[in-house]
């Protein structure tokens, strides 16, 4: 668990809200840019955000349009990657995919992670039966494996709510997964503000119980929810790309890095990099954001916890 | 330590009741029943009727649900709505194909990552241990169908030394095949080994790190007796808990590499009913899956506990 004593500064709840969240956006910076692990991660995932972000003016074709012409065309100028069955550029489609795969992802992160964190904070500092109670609902959670519990919420999800856009439902997931693991890891850091000074003096002070809750122990737990969020996201990243292997992600024809993972390993022997190009950039994106954390963590002398 | 298992396997039942409950809550919740997907476009009203008191589901949801479960606890998984096919008997052969994969991936995985683990744990901060961490954890990062594919490009597509799929012949088993075998376990053992080892590693560092070790070298002791007697069980301990604890993620990964391969065991078969939408199929399978992941989770329990005796002993 992230607890070490360095993550524990009492901090002076003064400033106003955008220059807080400045505070905390220069605060990550320096401490990624502190090793040369959080560096290459830093400029890794950089690049997929830039190339996501600029993607639809850089595209050479719409992602979905067909060149049956053309199909399984090898890497040529016209087609970077090249083509897949129906002679859709890969390149365009990878592009496309890197979109809705980081938006998933970081959507279903901060549901999970905030989910997580109000719920930790809540049962670790109220404690007693509630604790209790909040504890033993998050084993039962734990008692299904998430990618099983993933797959069948949902195969019932899609086939009851049509209308609902997948990626929300598959950002909801993410969201109800992650959050056992992720408030057992914050209620342990809430554990340890707990009986810090400033937290008694704030109850002898008569401060109402939610005031403390978020107002004292929340911005002294930030620091741990900050590095739990950036591991959290290379596991939404991967169940995002599992869920769409396994056919259950984003529907055709919209392009989606594990679909087109799956769909094209058929076509291996004619047209590789169908397949290996949205592989391969999946495991670029994924290997960016654990070395991030892995910088992040370094830089703060926190032990590894291996929490998956 | 009676005691112990006795209240371990009452709390596993507790557990697999509300994972059952879960589980048949959010399959009933799919619209469509097991009768009008059988009888698909051919289906009237009357012909629907007659199928549903035929199988009984024309009874309220609470008492399917305790027939199953007690049919289940029999060892009566019921019929496949697909092919007729008595469930228990292809859930047997299911579960020892992935039995075999996870075990076979297990034994490689867990030795040989523990002792390349403690090897570069006690040399921190070479070389060697730069360039192992950080391609362990380029490995950790793979996603395991990426891998997979690699492996597919490389083995069969370019060297054609192993079939690129598990699809084998009616009546054909997995142990007669063996080359079906080798590209999922090698995908599987890749992620296990590099996520045990950068775990074993971190753990004897701390454990180096503390007050006896030190004065264990310093008192004159040879490294090697230092490293067996006194880092080995205490660094042990911590990756174990971290491994059991990850047992969930593995059942993810068999999930997804089974489907890849085309592997015939129970994670493909998961995916095949709810393709073909085998409403029976999909809930015993789910039901098997939690049941041997709450009995892997004891396993780990039981295997912590023998390392550690303040666990036996309480």
């Amino acid at each position: 668990m992230a607890t070490g004593d360095s993550t524990i500064r009492p901090q002076a709840s003064t400033a106003t809200g955008v220059a807080k969240v400045w505070h905390a956006v220069i605060a990550f910076f320096t401490l990624v840019l502190r090793t040369n692990t959080g560096r290459i991660g830093l400029a890794v995932v950089g690049i997929h955000v830039v190339l996501a972000l600029i993607g639809p003016w850089i595209t050479p074709f719409p992602p979905t349009e067909y060149h049956i012409q053309d199909q399984y065309s090898s890497p040529t100028s016209t087609y970077w990657l090249g083509t897949d069955e129906k002679g859709r550029d890969i390149f365009s489609r990878v592009l496309a995919g890197a979109r809705s795969i980081i938006w998933i992802a970081t959507a279903g992160t901060i549901l999970g992670v905030t989910f997580g964190t109000i719920v930790g904070v809540t049962s670790g500092y109220l404690g007693g039966r509630v604790d209790q109670v909040i504890m033993r609902i998050v084993d039962w959670f734990l008692a299904i494996p998430s990618l099983l519990l993933a797959i069948l919420v949902i195969n019932m999800a899609t086939q009851r709510f049509r209308s609902v856009d997948e990626s929300f439902i598959i950002i909801g997931i993410i969201g109800i997964s992650f959050m056992p693991n992720n408030s057992r890891v914050i209620r342990s850091a809430t554990l340890a503000i707990k009986p810090l000074e400033f937290v008694q003096s704030a109850r002898l002070r008569g401060e109402p119980t939610l005031y403390i809750m978020f107002r004292e122990v929340l911005p002294n737990v930030l620091p741990v929810v900050g590095v739990e969020a950036t591991i959290r996201l290379s596991f939404a990243l991967l169940l995002t790309a599992g869920l769409g292997f396994l056919g259950l992600g984003v529907q055709p024809p919209e392009p989606d890095w594990g679909k087109m993972v799956s769909e094209n390993a058929i076509i291996l022997d004619v047209a590789p990099l169908a397949s290996l190009a949205p592989g391969i950039a999946m495991a670029s994106l994924v290997v960016g954001i654990n070395l991030l954390a892995d910088g992040i963590r370094q830089a703060q002398n926190l032990p590894e916890t291996g929490d998956r | 330590m009676a005691r112990f298992l006795i209240v371990r396997l009452s709390l596993i039942v507790v557990t697999l009741l509300a994972v059952s409950v879960a589980i048949f809550t959010l399959i009933e919740a799919v619209p469509g029943d097991a009768a009008s997907v059988m009888q698909g476009q051919q289906a009237t009203p009357d012909s629907l009727r007659n199928l549903r008191a035929q199988m009984g589901l024309d009874r309220p949801p609470h008492i399917r649900y305790l027939d199953w479960i007690w049919d289940a606890v029999r060892g009566d998984l019921g019929q496949s709505a697909k092919s007729n096919a008595s469930i228990s008997e292809i859930m047997g052969e299911r579960l020892a194909h992935s039995a075999l994969l996870a075990v076979l991936a297990f034994v490689i995985a867990v030795p040989l990552g523990l002792v390349m683990g403690v090897w570069v744990g006690t040399r921190a901060d070479t070389k060697m241990d730069r360039f192992l961490t950080m391609g362990g954890l380029v490995t950790i990062s793979l996603p395991e169908f990426v891998t997979g594919v690699v492996m597919i490009l490389i083995l069969s597509s370019t060297l054609g030394w192993l079939p690129s799929s598990s699809i084998m012949m009616p009546g054909e088993s997995v142990i007669g095949n063996p080359k079906v075998l080798v590209m999922p376990v090698l995908t599987v053992t890749g992620a296990l080994f590099a996520y045990i080892m950068r775990m074993a590693r971190a753990n004897v560092i701390e454990v180096m790190e503390s007050n006896y070790v030190r004065t264990a070298i310093l008192k004159g002791l040879p490294m090697r007796t230092v490293v067996v007697r006194h880092v080995l069980r205490n660094a042990l301990l911590p990756t174990i808990t971290v491994i059991a604890n990850n047992v969930g993620w593995m059942f993810g990964g068999l999930i997804i590499i089974e489907n890849l391969f085309a592997y015939p065991g129970m994670g493909s078969l998961l995916i095949q009913a709810i393709d073909t939408r085998d409403i029976r199929m999909l809930q015993s399978t789910a039901l098997i899956i939690a049941s041997v992941y709450a009995f892997s989770n004891l396993a780990a329990d039981l295997a912590y506990g023998a390392l550690n005796p303040r666990v036996r002993l309480s």
